[in-house]
C-alpha cells in the first residue's frame, strides 16, 4: 500500500502523485535513447534493456541501500589497538553500562514519583497540570539521552508554541523523538508498538497528546488525518511532532515524505538530525534488532552524538500541491542534514510496489512498438 | 549479518570464479557475496522469490516473473553464475544464451510462437490486445524469413541479434 494507496488514481494525477522515478534511477539502467526506424524481428526479441534493468537491480537497488546499516570500520586490529580496545569494552560494559543504568533508574523514580502525583492531584487544575507534565517528561528524556551519553548540539531556534504549526523530521530511530523532546515537548504520532514501549506509549506519552496509527489499516489514514486536523487546531495542545518518511531510514538517505502532515493547511517547521557514527551508528535497523537490544547497544557505547538543525517554517506556495510542498521540504531537510534523497516509499519495506510503476514501462514498451510498426 | 559463512575464503572466492569462467573479478565476487547476504535475510543459503521481490525496482519489472523462475532459491555459487551473462566480460554468445532461456520456459530448446508472445505479454501488459501481439509478431517473422510455425531454436536467435552488439553491461559496485 503505498501513501496514495486509498486515493483513486487517474491518469493525470500519476504523473503529480510523485516525482519521476527514472530521474533518481542510475544512468545506465533507464532505456538510452527511443529505438528509431522500422521494427525488425532482433528489436522485437532483444530483452537486452529490460533484462538489464532486473539485473542491476539485483545487483544493487537505491531503497535497499537506505536500510543497509554500514558497520564502523574496525580499528583494534593492531597488537596495540586490540589491547586497548578490550580496556574500553571492559569500562564501557562493567563500569559505564551499570552507571548508566543507575542513573537511568534515578531518573525514573524522580519522574514516577512526581509524575503520578501530579497526574491524579491536580485534575482540576489542567494548565498547571500540563505544564507541570510537560516539564517532566523533557526531564525524563534528558535523562535519557544522559543515559547514552547524547552529545546533541541543537541549532537555530527553539520551537515555539504556537497553534498551526507542525514540526517534520527526518527518521532514523525512536530516539529521535527523545532528542527532540529534551529539548520542547512535543506531541507525536506514532505507530503502536507492541511491549513495553507500547505501555509507555499509552502511558506517559498520552499526557503530552499523542496519536497513534497502525500501519496495516487502510481506513485508519482517514482518521489519522481526521486527528492531526484536530490537534493543530487546539491552541492548548502541544507543537506536533511528525516524522513523515514512516519508517526508520539509515541517516544516509531520505525517502518520499507521506503528504499527511503537508495538507493540515498550516506552517510546518523542518528539523534536520545527522547522526555522527564515530562511536555508534545510531539507525535502529527494525529488521535486525528490537528496540530493547537496540537501546542496550547504545547505552554500551560511548556517545551518541548528533546535530539537530531547526530550519526556516516553511508554507505551501501558491498553487503548489501538498506533494511538492513535501518534496520541497524534503529537499531542505536533507540539504542541511547532508542525505541522498531517493524516490521510494518508505512503506515498501512492508508492501510490494504498485503495478502502476510496471504500468508505466509497459505503456512505453507498447506504444514504441505499435508505432515503429507503422514506419517504413 | 553474523553467522559463520558471513565470511568468504579465498578458496571459496576461486571456486565461485570458476564455477563463473572468470567473468567476475576476485573483488566483484566479494562484493557479490555481500549483496547476496544483503538479499538473504535469514542466512539460508539461498534467496526466495519473496526476498528478491522486497527489490522494489527489481518487483516492478515486467519480465520479474519469469526471472524469478529461473532464481527461485538460488544459492551464491549460481547467483554469481546467472549474473555472469551480465559481466563486460561475457560473451554476445552468453547473453543470447541467457536471453533464449528467458523464451524457453519449458525448457524444449525450442521457442515457439506462443512462447513469444507470452514474453510480449509480460512486456506490452494490459497496453496491446492479444490480436496486435499476433499481428505484430506474425509480420516480424514473416519478414524475417520465418512462419507463424517455425520453432526458433538458439541458433535461430544467434542469427538475428548476433547481428548487431547487444548492450547487456552491469556493472559491480565493488567499494
Amino acid at each position: 500500500m503505498t501513501s496514495a494507496g486509498t486515493l483513486k488514481t487517474s491518469r493525470s494525477e500519476l504523473d503529480l502523485d510523485r516525482p519521476n522515478i527514472e530521474d533518481y534511477l542510475p544512468t545506465g539502467s533507464s532505456i538510452q535513447q527511443e529505438p528509431r526506424g522500422k521494427l525488425r524481428l532482433h528489436d522485437l526479441l532483444d530483452l537486452s534493456p529490460t533484462l538489464s534493468e532486473a539485473a542491476g537491480a539485483i545487483v544493487d537497488d537505491s531503497f535497499t541501500r537506505c536500510f543497509k546499516s554500514n558497520p564502523p570500520e574496525p580499528w583494534n586490529w593492531n597488537v596495540y589497538l586490540f589491547p586497548l580496545w578490550c580496556c574500553g569494552v571492559v569500562f564501557r560494559y562493567l563500569i559505564l553500562f551499570p552507571a548508566r543504568v543507575l542513573v537511568l533508574t534515578i531518573g525514573w523514580i524522580i519522574f514516577l514519583s512526581s509524575f503520578i502525583p501530579v497526574h491524579f492531584l491536580l485534575k482540576g487544575q489542567d494548565k498547571l497540570r500540563r505544564n507541570l507534565e510537560r516539564s517532566l517528561v523533557e526531564m525524563m528524556c534528558s535523562f535519557f539521552v544522559a543515559s547514552w551519553t547524547g552529545v546533541v548540539k541543537y541549532h537555530g531556534p527553539r520551537p515555539s508554541r504556537r497553534p498551526k504549526q507542525v514540526f517534520v523530521a527526518n527518521h532514523t530511530s525512536m530516539i529521535d523523538f527523545i532528542i527532540l523532546e529534551q529539548m520542547t515537548a512535543f506531541a507525536v504520532i506514532m505507530q503502536k508498538h507492541p511491549g513495553w514501549v507500547g505501555l509507555l506509549q499509552s502511558t506517559i506519552l498520552e499526557s503530552v497528546g499523542c496519536i497513534w496509527f497502525n500501519r496495516s489499516e487502510a481506513k485508519d489514514r482517514e482518521i489519522v488525518t481526521r486527528k492531526l486536523r484536530e490537534h493543530v487546531q487546539g491552541a492548548d495542545n502541544n507543537p506536533l511532532l511528525i516524522f513523515p518518511e514512516g519508517t526508520c531510514v539509515n541517516n544516509h538517505y531520505t525517502v518520499m515524505f507521506k503528504k499527511g502532515a503537508f495538507e493540515l493547511g498550516c506552517t510546518v517547521c523542518p528539523v534536520a538530525i545527522k547522526y555522527n557514527k564515530i562511536f555508534v551508528d545510531a539507525f535502529w535497523n527494525s529488521r535486525k534488532q528490537s528496540f530493547t537490544k537496540h537501546l542496550l547497544q547504545l547505552m554500551t557505547s560511548w556517545a551518541v552524538v548528533c546535530d539537530v538543525w531547526y530550519l526556516e517554517p516553511q508554507n505551501l506556495k501558491p498553487g503548489e500541491t501538498p506533494i511538492e510542498f513535501a518534496e520541497r521540504v524534503r529537499d531542505i531537510i536533507s540539504h542541511r542534514a547532508g542525505l541522498k534523497k531517493v524516490p521510494w516509499d518508505g512503506y515498501l519495506k512492508y508492501s510490494r510496489p504498485s503495478p502502476k510503476h510496471r504500468e508505466r514501462k509497459q505503456q512505453n514498451f507498447a506504444e514504441s512498438m505499435l508505432r515503429r510498426l507503422e514506419e517504413k | 549479518m553474523g553467522t559463520a559463512s558471513s565470511m568468504l575464503t579465498q578458496y571459496d572466492i576461486e571456486e565461485v570464479q570458476e564455477h563463473c569462467n572468470n567473468l567476475f573479478s576476485q573483488q566483484e565476487i566479494v562484493s557479490l557475496y555481500q549483496r547476496f547476504c544483503q538479499l538473504d535475510r535469514n542466512a539460508k543459503g539461498f534467496i526466495s522469490s519473496d526476498e528478491f521481490l522486497s527489490v522494489p525496482e527489481f518487483a516492478m519489472n515486467p519480465l520479474s516473473q519469469r526471472l524469478l523462475k529461473m532464481v527461485d532459491g538460488i544459492n551464491f555459487k549460481d547467483f554469481v553464475a546467472f549474473l555472469s551473462a551480465f559481466s563486460a566480460k561475457a560473451t554476445s554468445y552468453h547473453k543470447i544464451e541467457l536471453i533464449f532461456k528467458v523464451y524457453d520456459s519449458d525448457r524444449n530448446g525450442k521457442v515457439s510462437f506462443k512462447d513469444i508472445l507470452e514474453v510480449l505479454k509480460d512486456l506490452s501488459g494490459p497496453f496491446m490486445s492479444d490480436e496486435q501481439r499476433e499481428q505484430v509478431l506474425s509480420q516480424v517473422l514473416k519478414e524475417a524469413g520465418y512462419s507463424k510455425e517455425s520453432s526458433l531454436t538458439l541458433d535461430d536467435f544467434i542469427k538475428v541479434l548476433g547481428q548487431s552488439e547487444l548492450k547487456m553491461d552491469v556493472e559491480i559496485p565493488v567499494d
